[in-house]
């Protein structure tokens, strides 16, 4: 299916009800040529509902499917020059390997499969396992014939729905990148169905995050982790630390909050609230970004840093850093993470501290949202 | 002591040997009694081994005409259980519809019938009918009970199907003919062909609907009876031992055909 080369995946007011249960809402999304594209959220949120409805699978209950300039909504599953790669991979049990691979080609009318599957297997690196049955493979064997039997008819867009899902962490990770690789040699446009961030974050050049059948904000993975514009991005990706606070001026290019007793600093560009003065802020920040220094050392730390005071309440050691849980007036559980460099040994709970960050690194929400939604999500994924 | 000890170590093979043997015996004196020349118009005790019967199957009048009809009536009502019920069980487990599950339960209501109120009952029926007793009644009749059969054998194999795989098909660019005869069939064949085994073998030798429903057409265990009455001639061994021959050479050949695969993918 090589005969036409243009274009994007462009789904316009796309839509999809059961009875009255809306899974998608109507949803613009464009994935530009080439791209590894991901679809991120928990289960349930309407992302294997949207890639099947690109792959046909799935009927529209409103909206248009578009590969380049031709129109495909009305077209079956057979008549589209996207495949999928399965959850669960779905092999045929009855073929071996090379038939597996070779059964678009052979249901397209094309005789001399041979060199092509041949190729294909020793882009997988199977190319011993040609005669067996799905069976007699390993899980990781399994996902890489399931990609070979999709990628072997040159689809436009190529389809993977959680492949990964049913594999172990270890496995998980060198498929990650191996898909990663296969997607730069082939050059065809991914489009990647997943719950886990860090696959998403790892591999995808664009990632949308969906919750609850819309997507809640669409950009680069590290756009997405540095910029989040809703509690939801900021907690199911990663994890946030959030203070309520209140505008009190904007001066410059920055925003800023008041909070409890103290004042925070952010950049206009990273807060998604208005910036009315007296407006309602999340201000929110990584845990990664903050230094930890002792009550009394404060003095040493440098002017212009947002800071807060608190007590340490806990503190566990996890090799590459230490994970403090911090009790603040502003915030009851702030997370920080700090790296094991130089360790200051009174640093321990109870102790009272100074957490401080550059303004740089703060965003701003509306706080007219759930400050935990993404939290669950991700615990249960 | 040793001897109990060996008991011991052996008791599971022994009850199955016993257990093989009980289940064997009565077809070792079919077959040995094919053998038989008996004295007088019953083959019920030994006298002296020949051959005889075997050289001459048809040596009985009207034995291998009844023969022929049942392999005929098995042949059709094989054929007909087959295609209703794999169509039957596909539309139980892939579609949902009104009245599924009454219709999930009434397809078991024909096992449970009692048969010879079953065979009373059809035979009610095709004469308040006016239908014309014989070969068309009896494969009427076969076909409706043997689809019962046939739909519990399909619809083990088409639960455990994944409904994904013909969808791969489809994401592969199989139209819905292609992905039929390439994903769905074989996947379902084993169950397909369990269910068309138990249907030959039903219908092959049923004899109390048959009976009732028959007219004056004669199948083969309609005629054993009728034979029995005067006297039971060796051919009737003959047949019974060439059918299970029959049945154990395509039990054999199956596994064969099952091992060299195996062999041949390791």
């Amino acid at each position: 299916m090589t005969n036409d080369t243009g274009g994007d995946v462009r789904l316009s007011g796309i839509s999809k009800h059961y009875g009255s249960f809306t899974a998608v809402h109507p949803l613009d999304l464009t994935v530009p040529q080439g791209s590894f594209f991901a679809l991120l959220g928990a289960s349930g949120c309407g992302k294997t509902t949207t890639l099947r409805m690109i792959a046909g699978l799935e009927e529209p209950s409103g909206g248009t499917v578009h590969l380049g300039e031709q129109d495909v909504t009305v077209l079956p599953p057979y008549k589209r020059p996207v495949n999928t790669v399965f959850q669960s991979y779905a092999l045929f049990p009855h073929l071996d390997i090379f038939e597996n691979i070779a059964f678009g080609l052979r249901r397209r009318g094309i005789k001399s499969v041979k060199k092509q599957v041949d190729d294909m297997l020793d882009l997988v690196q199977l190319g011993e396992h040609a005669r067996k049955k799905p069976h007699q493979l390993s899980g990781g064997q399994q996902q890489r014939v399931a990609v070979a039997r999709a990628l072997i008819n040159h689809p436009r867009v190529l389809l993977l729905d959680e492949p990964l899902g049913a594999l172990d962490l270890k496995l998980r990770r060198q498929m990650q990148l191996e898909l990663k690789r296969i997607q730069t040699e082939v050059g065809i446009t991914f489009v990647h169905v997943t719950h886990d961030q860090e696959e998403a974050m790892t591999m995808a050049d664009t990632v949308a995050v969906m919750n609850a059948g819309r997507v809640e904000q669409l950009g680069s993975p590290s756009d997405l982790y540095e910029n989040p514009r809703t509690t939801f991005v900021a907690n199911f990706l990663g994890t946030s630390n959030f203070i309520a606070a209140e505008v009190d001026s904007t001066s410059g290019d920055d925003v800023v909050l008041k909070a409890g007793g103290g004042k925070l600093t952010l950049p206009a560009a990273r807060c998604s609230a208005p910036a009315t003065t007296g407006g309602k802020v999340l201000a929110g920040v990584r845990p990664e970004k903050i230094s930890l220094t002792h009550a009394d050392d404060a003095g040493g730390i440098p002017a212009g840093r947002n800071r807060i005071s608190g007590r340490i309440a806990g503190s566990s050691f996890i090799g590459v850093s230490t994970q403090y849980v911090v009790d603040s007036p502003v915030c009851p559980e702030f997370e920080v993470y700090a790296q094991n460099v130089d360790r200051d040994e009174r640093l321990v709970p109870g102790a009272d501290v100074v957490l401080h960050w550059n303004p740089a690194h703060t965003f701003g929400l509306d706080a007219a949202q759930d400050i935990d939604a993404g939290i669950q999500e991700e615990a249960a994924s | 002591m040793t001897a109990v000890n060996w008991l011991k170590r052996n008791l599971v093979v022994i009850a199955g040997l016993l257990t093989l043997a009980y289940l064997l015996l009565p077809n070792v004196v079919v077959t040995v009694f094919s053998f038989n020349q008996p004295k007088g118009r019953f083959n019920y005790e030994w006298q002296e081994f020949s051959t005889a019967a075997w050289r001459d199957p048809c040596g009985v009048s009207g034995l291998c005409g009844s023969l022929g009809i049942s392999l005929q009536i098995a042949f059709w009502a094989t054929v007909g259980a087959t295609l209703l019920g794999t169509m039957i069980a596909f539309a139980l487990v892939r579609y949902r519809f009104r009245a599924r599950g009454a219709v999930n339960s009434l397809i078991f209501l024909p096992m449970a019938m009692p048969e010879v109120v079953m065979a009373a009952s059809l035979l009610t029926l095709f004469l308040n009918l006016g239908a014309q007793l014989g070969f068309w009644t009896i494969l009427i009749a076969h076909i409706m009970f043997c689809l019962s059969f046939v739909v519990t054998a399909v619809k083990a194999r088409v639960m455990s199907m994944d409904p994904r795989l013909e969808q791969a098909a489809q994401d592969l660019y199989a139209g819905p003919l292609q992905t039929f005869l390439r994903v769905t069939l074989p996947i379902a064949a084993p169950g397909i062909a369990a269910g068309a085994m138990l249907a030959f073998a039903l219908s092959f030798d049923d004899f109390i609907i048959t009976n009732f429903n028959a007219g004056s057409t004669v199948t083969f265990p309609m005629f054993v009876w009728g034979s029995a009455q005067r006297g039971t001639p060796v051919q009737i061994n003959v047949i019974g031992t060439a059918m299970f021959v029959v049945a154990v050479l395509l039990v054999l050949v199956s596994m064969a055909i099952g091992n060299r695969r195996k062999k041949h993918k390791a």
